[in-house]
């Protein structure tokens, strides 16, 4: 039973169509009552932003991971490994060790320092108007290419699993997820849009659990077993050593510290993630959200190993390469493989709900930053009550909502990691800086913090755009000319360092001194948690 | 407008310069910092070890240990071993170190209110 005797029949995925639209419907009509219910006792902005600060450490922490576990994890990383072997891997440790940034230096001190976005931790004892506009902006910057990554994820996603190659085929389901999202996040605000991600994360790892320990009992859980499996399938010794994707020229090694780097710094900037720590009560339920996470996160990156190798394995890295969808095809396919068309039709709906989620939460965020950051503080100068907030908010997603799904059926068919190391690479340079500047350097002025977050950004925008991903290669976004003067694709080396420099330097030359008294108060709440504000009662 | 993050709440008015010089203040900070600095430091430096290894040192990476497994999948399980047992040693030492004493200044600071000279005033009813 072994072996490429069984590979999978690539055409009969097809039939499954109606079964993967079946268990998905199901999924947004469950979800949909939940959000409903939620959405009852939505009343002030601390309930559409953060969800009334009700939610438990380990409600957090399992909707922190369904937030974080997308599509580019899921299918993206099995695939990875399936045909790259040891350097898929890689990526998942990347994506893990990250999260230790997150709870050491930045979720308990932010729960306690802010109120609805990061731009409320950033400008607390600097200039709020410069400090607020340039953390809004690099906030909507990052939420916008993470929205476009996950939309286009859509799009190639479909081609594979419901059987639809057409162009106008794959915009309508495109422009009918990008619907369903905005009906999720106008209605149930951050309450729904977290339900929504802990129903998510949990069928996510059940799923991947359950064919985790199929994989393993084939081989009579024997991890060396498996290994020699998928050497033997694409008799290719190399899966298993570092090198085989990232090895191959001194610029790509190098490629590949810059990811690293913008992996494991651009996670605790991610305004998303951040975000989901104002939806618990206090710094501890943020702390205990943060532990929730790394665990169920580094489990599920082990289950990706295990399926990874797997899929190399029973399918095979030549099935997959040639499959609809290519690469991302290898979860699905291997789910085929071992349980047939209902299993498939499972992690199918699972995929789907997993870009739903994700689209979400990042829309909520962007609707938030813009609301409160720019129009509320900004616009209104504070002098806009909470129902007009959120009035704007819930009119804010809407025109993200729409944004997104144009830039979607744009996007579609368009390098998709292009636009998630964007987003890390854009996260880690323009907003990390300033995060562990303003927490933990009590010298740091609204100059400095200026000059990192517009230097970061700008930086990494810039190196990308003179970046092979985007001309000159084959794999280039525009194929027929050629301005990539910086040799990497990820600019992480150069832009973060470039922006804690830069974050250095305002503050050193700047002749202003920030307020002594802001800066104890934030040094004093932040570790102690006084005057944050609690959850809301009912 | 100033920051509107924290109003109306228990500490608007306190002297949050007094707080932050008193001894008390002074050692959660210096358990807190003492603490997650060096542990940051510690798993980053790790963690780009381990990059660098797999970047530059294919050979050793792929030595093999036990049948298929390789020190290069050792190392990678090892990143999760380390990053679980960080997590863990780290909610371990709060519960132990921080979280009492940040509860004690957190107490202090809502019950009285401290005026700009610190002498306490007054009681909040809570």
């Amino acid at each position: 039973m072994i072996g490429i005797a069984t590979a999978v029949d690539v055409a009969a995925l097809k039939e499954t169509t109606l079964l993967n639209m079946g268990v998905f419907a199901l999924f947004v009509a469950v979800t949909m009552v939940i959000v409903f219910r939620a959405s009852r006792n939505n009343k002030t902005a601390a309930d559409y932003y953060a969800a009334g600060r009700s939610f438990t450490g380990s409600q957090n922490g399992t909707a922190i991971a369904g937030d974080y576990l997308s599509a580019a994890s899921f299918l993206g990383i099995t695939g990875a490994i399936a045909i790259n072997g040891y350097d898929g891997f890689m990526y998942s440790i990347g994506f893990l060790v990250a999260w230790l940034v997150a709870l050491l230096l930045v979720a308990e001190l932010l729960r306690n320092t802010g109120k609805f976005t990061m731009a409320d931790v950033l400008s607390f004892r600097l200039r709020q108007r410069p400090v607020r506009i340039a953390a809004a902006i690099s906030t909507l910057a990052v939420c916008f290419f993470y929205l476009l990554a996950q939309m286009a994820g859509a799009g190639s996603l479909i081609s594979l699993l419901l059987g639809i190659s057409d162009w106008g085929g794959q915009a309508l389901v495109i422009i009918v997820v990008g619907a369903l999202m905005i009906m999720y996040v106008l209605i149930g605000g951050m309450k729904g849009t977290t339900w929504v991600q802990i129903i998510k994360a949990v069928l996510l790892i059940a799923g991947a659990a359950v064919m985790t320990l199929w994989v393993l009992a084939i081989y009579g859980f024997n991890l060396s077993s498996l290994l020699g499996a998928a050497v033997e399938t694409p008799n290719n010794p190399a899966v298993l050593n570092p090198g085989l994707q990232y090895g191959k020229t001194e610029t790509s090694k190098l490629d590949f510290m810059s990811l690293g780097l913008a992996l494991v710094l651009g996670t605790a900037a991610l305004p998303h993630v951040l975000m989901r720590f104002y939806t618990v009560p206090t710094a501890k339920e943020a702390r205990k959200s943060v532990v929730w996470a790394i665990w169920l996160i580094g489990l599920f990156y082990l289950f990706t190993l295990v399926l990874g190798y797997g899929a190399a394995a029973l399918v095979g890295p030549e099935t997959i390469r040639t499959a609809p969808g290519g690469v991302n095809a290898a979860a699905p396919l291997l789910a085929f493989h071992l349980g047939g068309p209902l299993l498939l039709g499972f992690i199918s709906a699972v995929a789907f709900a997993t870009i739903l989620a994700v689209v979400a939460g990042l829309t909520i965020t962007a609707a938030a930053s813009f609301a409160h950051d720019i129009y509320a503080s900004v616009i209104s100068k504070g002098k806009a009550d909470a129902d007009t907030e959120v009035k704007v908010a819930r009119r804010t997603v809407v025109v993200i909502g729409v944004l997104a799904i144009l830039g979607g059926i744009l996007a579609n068919g368009q390098n998709v990691a292009f636009l998630v190391a964007l987003a890390f690479a854009v996260a880690a340079s323009a907003n990390l800086p300033t995060i562990v500047y303003s927490l933990f350097w009590r010298k740091f002025t609204t100059q400095g913090a200026v000059w990192s977050m517009y230097g970061g950004l700008g930086a990494a925008i810039v190196l990308i755009i003179f970046s092979p991903v985007v001309s000159g290669g084959a794999t280039s976004m525009i194929k027929d000319a050629n301005f990539a003067l910086f040799p990497l694709s990820n600019p992480g080396i150069v832009s973060i360092p470039l922006a804690f420099f830069l974050g250095w330097l305002g503050t050193t030359v700047d002749k202003k001194r920030e307020d002594s008294a802001k800066q104890a108060e934030m040094e004093v709440r932040s570790l102690t948690g006084v005057g944050a504000e609690k959850a809301v009662n009912h | 407008m100033g920051n509107d993050a924290h109003t109306p709440d228990a500490a608007a008015s306190v002297d949050f310069e007094q707080v932050q010089s008193t001894g008390q203040f002074q050692e959660l900070r210096k358990r807190h910092r003492s603490f997650v600095f060096p542990m940051a430091v510690a798993f980053l430096l790790w963690y780009f070890a381990y990059v660098l290894l797999a970047d530059y040192a294919v050979g050793f990476m792929s030595t093999k240990v036990w049948g298929n497994i390789n020190i290069g999948l050792i190392l990678g399980l090892l990143q999760f071993v380390s990053t679980f047992a960080i997590t863990g040693w780290y909610v371990h030492y709060s519960n132990k170190r921080l979280d009492p004493i940040a509860a004690e200044i957190r107490n202090e600071i809502e019950g009285h209110e401290f005026d700009k000279h610190g002498n306490r005033i007054g009681e909040v009813n809570k």
